[in-house]
């Protein structure tokens, strides 16, 4: 184990960042579910309980009859957000007096940093280059990000679970969501951590060498099915995405209906809603890692080959 | 022997002079009864009057985004998070920074990585600014994802919020590329390559790009696809500088100031924060109502 190697990429400045995501991340995932769960076994004793459903609080914050329903802005809400304001202040003052903001040798195109990395928050997109070709990982993938988390809203039919903390209420959402979002974190973590010159795979504390040469031989499907005929290549590689589609796709349909809430919930979905939902929780949540696993996994290159792209 | 009638006259401007210093005594006291402190805050400010707590707010033109009144939970840190409110926060701490910077910044080949040496060195608190502004930066994008993620748990971006989440997201987008464009500023080699490794992406896409998929056929070369267009050549070099100052000072900001007042304001108009909501059961799911 290499310790200085470790501290080395941890203690680039731009990366305290990421240390501190993962401090942060951690707890207030903690601090929701949390109160997700005092909430779930709020709404258990409600519902098993018809007569305190109709009386009791139903809120797991305390409530007495003499409090006043309203407080003022002034001083309630505004000292805290000046408070927050004092201390984030101070934070960022004791942060930029210890640590400096890096600034490297002038640019100079006739000398190329290796690894040379992206911004940590779009490492993730970078890492995404080794599982796709740049039209779709750099840009079609990231659209289908913006536009997927765009139809989250419009996509999500449950009238349940609104403006408070719970998981039982409202698991779809919250995995599609959450599986979405510690996806993109771990990306940023391999780009970052485990990436090295060449963009190769060095585990954490691996010194890394500038001369190492990897002999890995990634095969594209067909290849590795025997067929060399760009034809029929072609056809394998749309059959073998059709199929991805309609098993991933199965497999979300049969969550999606689990009798229970689930499926009072599918029954208010339109189908229009449906689809959508489908398509990028297959495209984005699926496909991504599928790919991932197919090329760390069993070194598979690429699906379907084109003349015009390959996927 | 003086003269009787100077006596009174001498006293009346001693006693005039007295009783203005009584008065600015007085006004210094309690000075929300002159007419300064009335023309600017309008309102008496009284402690113990909730009605003038809340004229107050609602007067003010900085917090006048805030209502009087709020639900006694709804200003509750653990449902808040307090995460929205720091990434805006912190929105204004880089504005503040970022201007200090422009005073000795020149987007130009010759200059832009001097002028950081110079702010390093020799300006009085440049290295400070400088510092802050980077961190700020960084620290904007985290508390904004964790903004998004509280919004997710409580469920917050459903109706009657969805416009105003898509608000967000575009906010979001617009902070991602307000911190990649501040990136190449210092044009030393980090900023260089990374944007060189950014926007080679931009090459291969699809239709508009001289790598992309169709984008040979339908005429793109490195000289005239979306990548020429975002750095005004087909290297990063002085106009790519140029280009990258102008959307990260003027126009991206412009663009997301523009949002976020869109962003507040429907913040009230949906009705607030919100929650924390009293639980709804399984039960209680009324039949959809068929509007389409």
């Amino acid at each position: 184990m290499d310790w200085a190697q470790i501290w080395r990429i941890v203690s680039v400045p731009d990366n305290v960042p990421i240390t501190l995501i993962a401090i942060l991340v951690p707890f207030y995932t903690w601090y929701g579910l949390r109160q997700a769960v005092a909430t779930d076994r709020l709404i258990d004793k409600l519902q098993a309980d018809p007569a305190l459903a109709k009386t009791g609080h139903r809120k797991i914050l305390p409530f007495l009859p003499e409090w006043s329903r309203e407080v003022p802005v002034w001083p309630y809400l505004l000292k805290i957000e000046f408070l927050a304001a004092i201390i984030v202040t101070l934070i960022l003052m004791i942060w930029s007096i210890t640590l400096n903001a890096p600034l490297e040798e002038p640019a100079n195109p006739n000398f190329t940093m290796n690894p040379s990395k992206a911004p940590w928050y779009f490492v993730g997109l970078q890492e995404m280059l080794v599982y796709f070709d740049p039209w779709f990982a750099g840009v079609v993938l990231p659209s289908l990000i913006v536009v997927g988390l765009m139809v989250f809203p419009y996509v999500d039919t449950n009238p349940l679970g609104l403006g408070y903390y719970t998981i039982k209420q409202r698991v779809i959402p919250l995995f599609s969501f959450g599986f979405g979002f510690f996806l993109w974190l771990l990306l940023i973590f391999i780009g970052t951590f485990v990436r090295g010159p060449g963009w190769m795979w060095f585990w954490p504390g691996q010194p890394w060498d500038h001369t190492r040469v990897i002999y890995e031989v990634n095969r594209n499907l067909p290849d590795v099915l025997g067929i060399h005929n760009l034809w029929l290549g072609g056809i394998l590689g749309v059959l073998a995405i059709a199929i991805f589609y309609a098993g991933a796709g199965w497999g979300i349909h049969k969550w999606l209906t689990k009798p229970g809430l689930n499926r009072t919930l599918y029954e208010r979905t339109s189908l229009l809603q449906y689809a959508t939902f489908q398509f990028f929780a297959i495209t984005v949540l699926a496909g991504l890692p599928a790919k991932m696993i197919l090329r760390l996994v069993f070194r598979v290159h690429y699906v379907l080959i084109t003349p015009w792209f390959n996927i | 022997m003086s003269k009787p009638e100077d006596e009174p006259k001498s006293t009346t401007l001693l006693e005039t002079a007295k009783e203005a210093l009584q008065g600015l005594r007085e006004d210094i006291k309690d000075p929300q009864r002159t007419q300064i402190w009335k023309s600017v805050f309008r309102v008496k400010h009284e402690r113990s009057d909730p009605r003038t707590r809340s004229l107050g707010v609602l007067g003010n033109v900085f917090l006048h985004l805030h209502p009087g009144r709020i639900n006694r939970d709804a200003v509750r840190y653990n449902y808040t998070w307090g995460m929205g409110g720091i990434t805006f926060y912190l929105y204004l701490v880089l504005t503040f920074t970022g201007v200090l910077l422009m005073f000795y910044y020149h987007p130009t080949k010759l200059q832009a990585f001097r002028d950081i040496l110079y702010l390093e060195h020799d300006v009085p608190f440049g290295r400070l600014a400088r510092n802050m502004h980077r961190w700020a930066a960084h620290l904007m994008i985290i508390t904004l994802w964790l903004h998004m993620f509280r919004v997710v748990l409580t469920g917050s971006y459903r109706r009657p919020r969805e416009f105003n989440w898509c608000v967000g997201v575009i906010l979001l987008v617009l902070t991602l590329l307000l911190s990649f464009t501040g990136y190449l500023l210092p044009d030393d080699q980090l900023g260089f390559w990374a944007v060189t490794v950014g926007t080679n992406m931009a090459r291969a896409t699809p239709l508009l790009g001289n790598e992309g998929p169709f984008g040979p056929a339908l005429g793109m070369t490195p000289y005239n696809d979306v990548r020429f267009a975002l750095l005004g050549g087909s290297i990063v070099d002085a106009n790519a500088l140029l280009r990258a100052y102008i959307w990260h000072c003027i126009a991206i900001p412009v663009l997301a100031s523009v949002f976020m007042i869109v962003h507040f304001w429907r913040v009230r108009k949906d009705g607030g924060i919100s929650g924390p909501s009293p639980v709804m059961l399984e039960s209680e799911i009324k039949p959809p109502a068929k509007v389409r």
